[in-house]
């Protein structure tokens, strides 16, 4: 079994993928926490206690969320949409709430604005700008949320977590796999649940390797 | 994120049922049935639900792709076309996979290496096509002949490599391969070779699975890229790429690309373990001494661990199925007691060798070889003479036979 953790970085100039370290994806019912196989239940307590703990708590979905390309997407931005207004609600002063969107993985040039949305390619950038201490992606392309977390991990300190459709993500630190509007709905619940029982941290976690 | 319609039980226009794909290769009757390699492969390909087949004529591939034009014309293969060459062959397949469609090609040789460009491309396009590779030698001077030198040029081009044994693995292995490269977490280009004549051009017979059973079809939207957005990554990198800019964030995106490949090839370990039964086999673990091989350097190392069981020599065998993944710890394991590792190959370099020499502890327990190459047979009797020379025992010359 391998000792390697994924944990928030910054970890290196050019850190691994996670999966050649040895980290494997959760099965079916499980998730995974900083890269070691857990229930998805015990995901789900610990994804809300780390939104709550932030700073700065940001969603950030994707295309497949974004646009309403078929029924399920639709009802999938409306709940992402819910978790935030549940994010808001549960906060104590001080911690800002954020939904920044990943509208597409196109490169933007000559420069992306990290107010308006986040780019794949570019992750750090929005971290950086917005202090984003704890973030998590739903409904991107698996590839695009991979490269994009790992860079996340190798530049910043922000905690990550994805909520992903299909087999989950090593490079997060938390992932649930095979999301649903129903888990999304669910994480929302445990946010509630945790409501005021979770101190927040008092300074934002420092946002690049040289600070 | 696709809506979940599933379409087993249903039938496609041939009236085949498209199946569970475990029930259709683990509980489904089989028939046996007498065939080439090549007829085999065709018969895999009428159960694949396989949207496009592009060929290219090369020795000994052109054979298994002139019976997919057959099943084309049967109706069993959604579009085939001839390509202009290799490389344009390979090139054509990409934009059919980009587009959303499973596809299928074969190619051989000097063939596969003058395509060699776009296999990484396809890796890091995350576009999940099947490609048999018949190997045949790719040197000069020229051989249409078995030789495994090319495969050692696909290990690290990120796609998968699987290495068949008989037509058997071959027929198992290719529907299995599309479940493994179709996972979303896999999303990868399989390289399916076995060595050319050997598996193409001889009969065996092969259980096969009823014909009105078929794979589901692929799902283009479970991809973990976009699939034909012009705009986006993969595609725009081909006229805006990462690197072009000079910048320590275009640079960290593109090695993060690279790396994400080679991840999804670690991620296909879980699943091949699954369809495949893991991704060796082994007999006798417990000796001394271990044959390891793939392709058909196995059959012949199966037959010289029964003739030197006549000598009183216990041996042991690795099969090799995966190159990538590639299975070191399995390797490790089944090496542990080991005191000689005989490396039988059908290449002038050892590929297969120096893998595992990079595998495992105390590695000059590792014989590489024998060697044959450019098309010659390996007779078992010469793994046996390598064995006994390396044990001290004293082994017949073989250098008359044949003359």
């Amino acid at each position: 079994m391998t000792q390697y953790r994924v944990l928030p970085g910054p970890e290196h100039f050019l850190p691994p993928s996670a999966a050649s370290m040895g980290i494997y994806l959760p099965n079916p019912g499980e998730a995974h926490i900083n890269g070691v196989i857990v229930p998805e239940e015990k995901a789900y307590e610990e994804a809300a206690r780390q939104f709550l703990m932030a700073q700065v708590p940001t969603i950030f979905p994707g295309p497949l969320v974004l646009w309403a390309w078929n029924e399920k997407a639709a009802k999938k931005a409306a709940a992402v949409r819910q978790l935030y207004e549940t994010l808001k609600e549960c906060v104590q002063p001080g911690q800002k709430p954020m939904l920044i969107p990943m509208p597409d993985y196109r490169p933007k040039y000559p420069k992306i604005n990290p107010e308006v949305e986040i780019n794949p390619n570019h992750p750090n950038l929005t971290i950086w700008h917005n202090k984003i201490d704890c973030c998590m992606f739903v409904g991107v392309h698996c590839h695009q949320a991979n490269l994009s977390l790992k860079i996340i991990r190798g530049g910043t300190s922000c905690y990550t977590v994805a909520m992903c459709a299909q087999a989950g993500h090593e490079d997060a630190m938390l992932s649930f796999r095979d999301a649903s509007v129903e888990k999304i709905l669910k994480l929302g619940d445990w946010i509630r649940k945790l409501k005021g029982t979770v101190k927040p941290r008092l300074t934002s976690a420092k946002t690049s390797a040289s600070n | 994120m696709a809506e979940t319609k599933s379409h087993i039980g249903t039938q496609n226009k041939k009236g085949q049922t498209f199946t569970d794909p475990w029930q259709m290769l683990h509980e489904a009757p089989r028939t046996p049935s007498f065939y080439t390699g090549s007829e085999v492969i065709k018969e895999a390909l009428r159960r694949a639900s396989c949207d496009v087949m592009i060929a290219y004529p090369i020795t000994p591939q052109s054979e298994a792709a002139a019976l997919i034009g057959e099943l084309f014309a049967e109706g069993y293969i959604g579009d085939y076309f001839r390509g202009e060459s290799e490389f344009a062959v390979m090139s054509q397949c990409a934009g059919a996979a980009f587009g959303g469609a499973r596809v299928f090609t074969t190619t051989a040789g000097p063939g596969t290496m003058r395509a060699m460009e776009n296999f990484p491309m396809w890796a890091g396009a995350r576009l999940p096509i099947q490609m048999i590779v018949t190997c045949r030698g790719i040197n000069s001077p020229l051989s249409i002949q078995p030789d495994t030198l090319e495969i050692a040029y696909l290990l690290n081009t990120g796609m998968l490599v699987w290495h068949a044994e008989t037509a058997q693995d071959f027929f198992d292995w290719i529907l299995k391969g599309y479940m493994v490269s179709e996972e979303p977490d896999v999303h990868l280009p399989l390289a399916l070779c076995c060595d050319g004549f050997f598996v193409t051009h001889t009969k065996d017979v092969v259980n096969l699975t009823p014909t009105d059973m078929c794979l589901p079809p692929y799902d283009p939207y479970r991809s973990p890229v976009p699939c034909m957005d012009m705009e986006c990554p993969p595609v725009r990198m081909m006229r805006d790429p990462f690197v072009m800019k000079s910048n320590y964030i275009s640079y960290a995106t593109h090695a993060s690309w690279q790396q994400e490949v080679w991840a999804a090839v670690e991620r296909s370990r879980k699943h091949t373990i699954h369809w495949l039964n893991g991704l060796i086999d082994t007999e006798n673990t417990d000796t001394e001494i271990m044959i390891v091989a793939s392709g058909t350097a196995v059959s012949q190392g199966r037959e010289a661990i029964r003739l030197l069981e006549d000598e009183g020599v216990r041996c042991g065998l690795v099969k090799v199925k995966t190159l990538r993944p590639w299975p070191g710890e399995e390797i490790r394991e089944a090496t542990k007691n080991a005191k000689h590792i005989f490396v039988p190959e059908f290449n002038v370099t050892g590929w297969l060798a120096k893998e595992i020499k990079a595998t495992i502890p105390n590695s000059d327990r590792v014989h590489a070889g024998p060697h044959v190459c450019g098309g010659m047979t390996m007779p078992p009797e010469i793994i046996v003479s390598e064995i006994k020379t390396a044990l001290g025992m004293r082994a017949e010359s073989l250098a008359g036979r044949g003359s």
